[in-house]
């Protein structure tokens, strides 16, 4: 069967054999670095034209359908659209942070792209802390966009900015402790051992109704931490215009609006990773036939199908709901979902502890 | 209540007032003076004229005409109150503590006629430039270069 | 006019003149939630709103004055242009003016087709306005919904009217052409397929929790405060206050088809809200009653090529999509009015504005912004 483990293994053995070890590594790292850059353009083409094409179902509309085949080619144009726009800074931002803010915000993005596993055995970093390591870096991307707000030098972006960085912080207590419910399930922060742990079955139907809470309290708390529709308040077109982009034209405001579908896909794939088995094909417990059916379909088809299902899930949100108020945002955070998912981590530990999971 | 009723009571509570029952409503003449105390009456005597739903202004190009058209949400028998005011200095009571509604119709007048009303709260431009100059809905303003003359 | 650089930066600086702690935004007047060129100066406290000041005349084009030249037949079709989502009803309440004036005894038929014409126009611009205020909440999908009923309806309009929004029907002494052969199946064809599309409304928008936490208890407007701003309409009504024009001074034939004023005592946004959707359901029972029986006859009565009203003054008032519109002209007796004032229903019902909105967040403004449903050009006339 093609296997892109095979193919991985094939070329290291082939770089070892022909070169001396360093330059080996060098020139892995070049091609994990071309591979992961050209990931991204293509994500963020897929996505958005993804995102509009979804948007159009739900509205009844047909969506880009002139550049290419059924408007295939449309966002690539309106890449090139966005490159050739000039890059404005207003006249009294501070340009450093002004111009940073952008790539602190994708480098954030490019960097959690690291530990996950995009098939078996294709992953850039094993390491051995993978979960930590995302959430940790995850929290930095307000950062970016504290920084983006703060040196527009414009209100709308200084109260967007604001906003967005009490929500992510918010969000992110969720969102970790949903996490910790599988860390504690499986016992192992390594996003391979995890994947393993769902070998004969995924932890949302292995660890009964907690687990269960848990991914849906993990999709609101992502939902929100990538700031879309309803907890986009950061960028609340109807009330901040743009919130904290405002001001940003050109490749920079490419960059933020690249790293928010970025940071979308990158969310579903840790929540398709944690609990829906990564890679991992469906199992069901020990029905050998079925089981073997369902290996044969590729590790990577079943990561990328599980991470567009949730994907799609987060756009089907946008376009249903209207935006939540900044209060009650917070409120549904620190009132509901917080407690609830603390509690329900509780009950997650006592199954581990005793063993009832399946 | 009816329009004779109205006007029975106008009379007793403003004996100078002068009547115009020519049109559908009833008019009524108030001078200028009178008016804020006239107002007060109208809105919490037993006519209750709570709901002041047009105010403007007329310029006869000798004299100012400010119009006030009231009724009552209980009785619903509108009232017109007309005040003549000097074209040269137009100066009439605010009656925005009265009826809120008119703290944004009395701007409107104030601006387009440049009738001030006294002891408006926030007597400001609200249309128009800050640097306009003029009253445009006067008959005597003239703009050379946006009017259309047919 | 800002010819230095220095100056526009300095204005950004320290365009915060308030107190200590202030913010000051100017919303609009280009802005998403505007819907048009309303320029609001917000002055906040961290997400709270201190006081809203509106500055209005983006688009005052001084259509009172504008008419002061026009003939009486003439100066209709610039009204179309104040409120340019209830155009059938700015034409109304200016014909109705003149024939009061002239004293023209409009043909049956030309009322009935009048009152259909006028509710439609609400269906019409109160669906526009249910999409437009999903949108100001963050949720794009229900303007399509909104947009796809309010097509058939605009394709009707263009039918008999020759045009989409900004009609021109109604002429002094009835209307200006007689309906289009199909107009009545088609109307019976829009009830038929607005009827099971409503509902589609409350399931999407009016029975979402989000949705009703924004509006429940926002932008509170008590009975007392909405007569004290003169505010009318769906706004008031929202209040509990009675003011329906076609119920309590009815015009035309509204006061021979049965229909029920719409009232809810909250006056909160969500009141509002339900006014419009509840309003829409009241249209459709009028059309429904009026759209079999439109009399044979004349759709225009005898008139004067020449019209001249007597000298005195004529006030009218009509209840549009947004609320009472009040025509006065003041006539000297000759072929164009003297002065002529149009009494804006959007123009005191923003006034409420500042009011409802003190103590609110922004998210909120938005949402009153969208209850209130302005229409910049109606304001600003």
């Amino acid at each position: 069967m093609f296997s892109l483990e095979g193919i991985t293994k094939s070329l290291q053995d082939w770089l070892y054999l022909n070169f001396n070890p360093t330059w080996a590594l060098v020139i892995e790292c070049l091609i994990v670095i071309v591979l992961a850059i050209a990931l991204f353009a293509f994500l963020g083409l897929v996505l958005v034209l993804m995102e509009r094409k979804v948007a159009a179902h739900m509205q009844i509309r047909l969506g880009p359908n002139r550049v290419g085949p059924k408007g295939m080619f449309q966002t690539a144009a309106d890449t090139l659209k966005l490159i050739m726009k000039e890059g404005l800074t207003p006249d009294g931002a501070d340009k450093f942070l002004f111009n940073l803010a952008p790539f602190v915000v994708m480098i954030v993005a490019m960097l959690i792209l690291a530990p996950i596993a995009f098939a078996k055995g294709f992953q850039i970093w094993d390491i051995n802390i993978g979960v930590l390591y995302v959430s940790a870096i995850s929290s930095l991307s307000v950062i970016g966009i504290l920084m983006a707000g703060w040196a527009s030098n414009n209100k709308y972006s200084l109260l967007g900015a604001m906003r967005s960085g009490a929500q992510i912080v918010s969000y992110e207590l969720s969102a970790g402790i949903s996490i910790l419910c599988i860390v504690v399930l499986s016992g192992s922060l390594s996003i391979n051992e995890i994947i393993a742990s769902q070998q004969n079955g995924w932890w949302l139907f292995k660890g009964h109704i907690p687990v269960i809470i848990a991914f849906v309290i993990f999709m609101i708390a992502v939902t929100a931490e990538t700031n879309r529709a309803p907890f986009d308040l950061a960028e609340a077109e109807s009330e901040l215009t743009a919130g904290f982009h405002t001001e940003y034209s050109g490749m920079k405001f490419a960059l933020f609006f690249l790293a928010e579908y970025i940071n979308i896909f990158i969310v579903c794939a840790i929540g398709a990773t944690l609990f829906l088995g990564g890679w991992m094909p469906f199992h069901i417990g020990n029905w050998q036939d079925f089981n073997h059916i369902m290996d044969y379909i590729p590790s990577s088809i079943w990561f990328f199908g599980k991470t567009f299902f949730l994907i799609f899930l987060i756009m089907w949100f946008r376009w249903t709901f209207p935006r939540l108020r900044v209060d009650q945002l917070l409120n549904l955070e620190w009132k509901y979902l917080l407690p609830i998912s603390l509690f329900n981590l509780l009950l997650v530990t006592v199954i581990a502890i005793f063993g009832w999971h399946f | 209540m009816t329009k004779d009723e109205l006007k029975e009571s106008i009379i007793i509570a403003l004996p100078t007032a002068v009547f115009d029952e020519t049109g559908e409503w009833l008019n009524v003449q108030v001078e200028a003076t009178e008016w804020k105390a006239m107002a007060q009456w109208l809105r919490n005597s037993m006519l209750q004229m709570d709901y002041l739903f047009c105010l403007t202004c007329i310029d006869w190009k000798t004299h100012l005409t400010v119009v006030y058209h009231l009724t009552s949400t209980s009785h619903r028998i509108p009232i017109v109150i007309k005040i003549k005011l000097d074209r040269q200095q137009p100066q009439v009571e605010t009656v925005s503590d009265i009826w809120r509604t008119a703290e944004f119709h009395e701007r409107e007048v104030f601006e387009l006629f440049g009738v001030q009303f006294l002891h408006h709260p926030d007597l400001r431009r609200l249309i128009l430039t800050d640097d306009f100059e003029g009253f445009p809905l006067r008959k005597d303003f003239e703009d050379p270069v946006n009017m259309v003359k047919l | 006019m800002y010819t230095e650089t220095q100056i526009i930066k300095d204005t950004t600086q320290f365009s915060s003149n308030g107190h200590e702690g202030e913010l000051v935004i100017n919303v609009g007047p280009q802005h998403p939630a505007t819907h048009g060129v309303l320029h609001l100066v917000i002055t906040l406290n961290g997400e709270t709103i201190k006081k809203v000041e509106p500055h209005l005349g983006y688009i005052h084009r001084s259509i009172e004055k504008m008419c002061e030249s026009l003939t009486y037949r003439q100066f209709i079709y610039v009204t179309s242009r104040m409120d340019y989502l209830s155009a059938h009803m700015n034409n109304h309440a200016c014909a109705m003016t003149v024939e009061k004036g002239l004293q023209i005894e409009v043909p049956p038929r030309a009322q009935y087709i009048r009152v259909i014409m006028d509710e439609l126009t609400r269906i019409a611009s109160h669906e526009l306005w249910w999409g437009a205020m999903a949108m100001d909440l963050g949720a794009f999908t229900p303007f399509f919904y909104a947009f796809r009923e309010r097509e058939t309806i605009n394709d009707i309009m263009e039918e008999t009217c020759g045009a989409r929004l900004t009609m021109n029907y109604m002429v002094p002494g009835g209307v200006m052409a007689d309906i289009h052969p199909l107009f009545q199946q088609k109307v019976k064809d829009f009830i038929k397929l607005f009827k099971s599309k409503i509902d589609e409304y409350d399931e999407l928008v009016t029975g979402n929790i989000i949705f009703q936490n924004r509006m429940k208890g926002v932008g509170l407007l008590s009975k007392e405060d909405a007569i004290s701003y003169g505010c009318s309409g769906p706004v008031a009504r929202g209040s509990g206050v009675s003011c329906d024009i076609r119920k309590l001074y009815p015009y035309e034939v509204y006061d021979k088809v049965a229909f029920d004023e719409v009232l809810e005592n909250e006056g909160d946004s969500f009141a509002r809200y339900m006014v419009r959707v509840r309003e829409m359901h009241q249209s459709i029972r009028i059309i429904e009653q009026l759209i079999d029986n439109i009399p044979e006859g004349d759709f225009q009565a005898k008139t004067k090529a020449v019209l001249k009203l007597p000298k005195g003054e004529f006030y009218t008032r009509v209840e549009t999509a947004r609320g009472e519109l009040g025509v006065y002209i003041v006539s000297e007796g000759g072929t164009t009015p003297y002065r002529i004032k149009f009494r804006s229903p959007g123009f005191s019902n923003l006034s409420a504005l500042d009011h409802m909105a003190r103590g609110s967040k922004i998210g909120d403004l938005m949402a009153m912004m969208g209850t209130l449903d302005l229409v910049i050009p109606d304001i600003d006339r």
